[in-house]
């Protein structure tokens, strides 16, 4: 951007009385390129690539979600960047979906670089970025590695074959609690309406997870062919535990202070947290797939419109499809890696974690976990705002 | 800009005897930080609030027209919303003003004698500062949660009811708003009672005016350009607020503030020209309210 800018400046031989006097309308019109919504214009073209030059790479990943030594060092990628002399950039920049959205839209829109050559990302966010055409096109020939991709993983409806988008890490979501105040546990979403529970129930705020265990319950296939009406049943079970007082609060990764401070009791949550929490603050919290069934979600590396970069980014998914590779990151982040062949690799470090089903989940355990089906732009708007009017109390 | 405009106040305004090229040119670059950071983005958000939604667009896809309907639609959706944040931030503002006019005078006036406990308190009101407020709202949310020592023994005494908690309620947020905006209500009373004479107090006694008649009478209203910048201060940012509010810090779902909804619209919904009218509602509703309140104190000179 502000490269361009300085081109743009070189550009016009203007005065100073000329630039001075140009300064305003500039100023206003800057600020409403910056600022445009959506823009006018199709969709952006990839920027060239010129990674054969420049071996630099830069990564745009979330908190805790990559293997780290004692010293904050990240050993995986320290070998990769022996292994190929790509040195990568990584930067715990995204914390939420929607905000990271939020901040790299405009440049998206504009085909610019956002800063990252690969960002992960969750599901129905990479289904909106290839719809608008902000990701680039993978070269297949450039992962050979991606023939060890889990093949439940190869065909999702928003990116059949894997063109774009390629899975970093999943989990599941489901139910957990407090053992020390639930001994007897809990066994579906239902439970979580219990009465001994009001007040103390906490619910994500990301609103394919929480609906989609309570469509579950409802008895709906999330995976399949739902409708207005399956969702709207859905909503009112929410709006009314809301309205009663049952729901203590509905969050976002910070449930996890909730559960801490035993403000919630029970909750709905994702997979991997329960691991690091019960190894943070004490062995007493423990995680569940209700028996209605439980969602499965993955986060998902792409290259973003305008990366010049996207050779190494490729060069990247392919090292971490290598199965010890792929182990080494599961054993760190304790959710379920997308890599055949990882969990016979982890085997051999430890075997206790090779049979650990919230890692490395077998066919049975897979079999209760769903996905949420993709949703269009109408639908998204429609479902979301029924959502949010709840948790604005509106 | 508030203390420096209220220290001034009493001095006789001088007009500039000539016009200088050379002050003009000083102005430049306010002119253009303002025009770059103020008004481009004001314009920005004016002509994004009348936005129409593209036609069989997908989500976040708007363009522009004169679609006024906006406001009508976002103040019938969120008028709780509007009225909430203004109702919060009013509480907050009164009980700052309780807590902090007592401590300003304590500081200003009672502990002159005493310099070095005057600027031992004043840096105790401004220490909070050196930690981010996220931080210490985040503290406050641990200090009041269900299993915290506070609340267990207050309920003990039975002072609350047994499936009673503070986090997620409105008290939660007004105590949350209150505590976050002390110190720009108690700096600014600080300054103005810090120059009260005494001598007028006196005089007040001596005229067989009891302490409370002098108080009222002499005390607060030589301490109104203290209060009404602590007042705007604090009201402003409050009203504005969505940190306090938000649900992962002392708020819940029936608490949402104007902030909240005008953030939940712009990066979950990607509405955004319901976003910006909000943002536009709240600071027309700001500049109309602190404009009559500004009057109706008497001292629309002092800004």
């Amino acid at each position: 951007m502000i490269r361009a800018l300085i081109a743009q400046a070189r550009n016009s031989q203007l005065n100073r009385r000329a630039l001075l006097a140009g300064a305003g309308a500039g100023a206003t019109a800057l600020a409403l390129a910056a600022c445009s919504t959506g823009g006018a214009q199709g969709k952006p073209k990839p920027a060239a690539d010129t990674s054969a030059e420049d071996k630099t790479l830069n990564w745009a990943n979330w908190a805790a979600y990559i293997d780290e030594d004692d010293s904050g060092a990240y050993p995986t990628l320290e070998r990769f960047t022996e292994e190929t002399g790509i040195t990568v950039n990584y930067e715990v920049a995204v914390d939420d979906n929607n905000t990271y959205y939020g901040k790299v839209k405009d440049q998206l829109a504009l085909g610019q670089d956002i800063g990252a050559d690969t960002a992960v990302l969750t599901d129905w966010m990479i289904a909106r970025w290839i719809r608008f055409g902000y990701a680039q096109k993978l070269n297949h020939d450039n992962i050979p590695n991606l023939a060890n991709l889990n093949p439940a993983l190869l065909e999702p409806d928003f990116d059949k074959g894997r063109e774009y988008s390629v899975p970093w890490q999943g989990g599941f979501a489901g139910i957990c609690w407090n053992t020390e105040a639930i001994p007897g546990g809990l066994e579906s979403v239902e439970d979580l309406w219990n009465s001994d529970l009001k007040g103390r129930v906490g619910v994500l705020s990301e609103m394919r997870d929480t609906m989609g265990l309570i469509m579950l319950q409802n008895g709906v296939d999330i995976a399949g062919d739902w409708g207005d009406d399956d969702f709207t049943a859905g909503i009112d079970v929410l709006r009314k535990q809301v309205a009663d007082g049952q729901v203590r609060n509905i969050k976002g990764n910070s449930y996890l202070e909730d559960l801490k401070s035993e403000d919630t009791l029970a909750a709905i949550c994702w997979s991997g947290d329960i691991t690091v929490i019960n190894a943070e603050a004490g062995d007493k919290w423990q995680f569940a797939i209700p028996t209605a069934g439980g969602t499965l979600w993955n986060d998902n590396f792409l290259v973003p419109i305008g990366s010049p970069r996207k050779a190494n980014a490729e060069a990247l998914m392919n090292y971490y499809y290598e199965p010890e590779v792929a182990a080494e990151v599961a054993a760190w982040v304790n959710f379920i890696t997308p890599v055949v062949g990882a969990k016979e690799a982890a085997a051999a470090i430890d075997p206790e974690l090779a049979e650990n089903q919230l890692i490395f989940p077998n066919a049975e355990t897979l079999s209760t976990a769903h996905i949420f089906r993709s949703l269009d732009g109408a639908e998204e708007q429609k479902y979301q705002a029924e959502f949010q009017s709840i948790l604005l109390g509106a | 800009m508030a203390f420096a405009a209220f220290q001034t106040a009493e001095a006789v305004p001088q007009a500039p005897k000539r016009h200088s090229r050379i002050a003009l040119l000083l102005l430049l670059p306010g002119i253009a930080y303002l025009m770059l950071f103020f008004l481009a983005p004001l314009v920005s958000l004016l002509l994004t609030s009348l936005q129409a939604p593209r036609e069989f667009g997908d989500i976040g896809q708007f363009d522009y027209a004169f679609n006024w309907q906006n406001y009508v639609t976002v103040v019938q959706s969120y008028l709780p919303h509007i009225m909430r944040s203004f109702g919060y931030a009013l509480a907050a503002t009164v009980l700052a003003l309780l807590f902090s006019y007592p401590l300003a005078y304590f500081i200003g006036v009672k502990a002159r004698r005493w310099p070095m406990l005057q600027a031992l308190m004043l840096v105790l009101v401004i220490a909070p500062f050196f930690i981010s407020f996220l931080l210490r709202t985040l503290a406050w949310k641990q200090i009041l949660s269900d299993e915290s020592f506070v609340i267990t023994s207050l309920k003990a005494l039975s002072l609350m009811a047994p499936d009673a908690h503070f986090t997620g309620t409105p008290f939660a947020v007004i105590f949350g708003l209150t505590y976050n905006f002390i110190p720009f209500m108690t700096l600014p009373l600080y300054t103005t009672l810090e120059r009260l004479d005494l001598r007028y107090l006196e005089a007040g006694g001596d005229l067989y005016a009891g302490p409370f008649t002098v108080f009222r009478k002499v005390t607060v209203p030589l301490s109104m350009p203290g209060i009404v910048a602590g007042t705007l201060l604090t009201f402003i940012p409050a009203a504005g607020d969505y940190v306090n509010a938000s649900r992962d810090f002392l708020g819940g779902t029936d608490t949402q503030m104007m902030g909240n909804v005008i953030e939940a619209n712009f990066l979950v919904l990607l509405n955004y020209p319901a976003a910006a009218a909000l943002s536009i509602i709240l600071m027309a509703a700001i500049l109309v309210l602190v404009g009559l309140y500004v009057k109706r104190a008497g001292t629309e000179d002092l800004l």
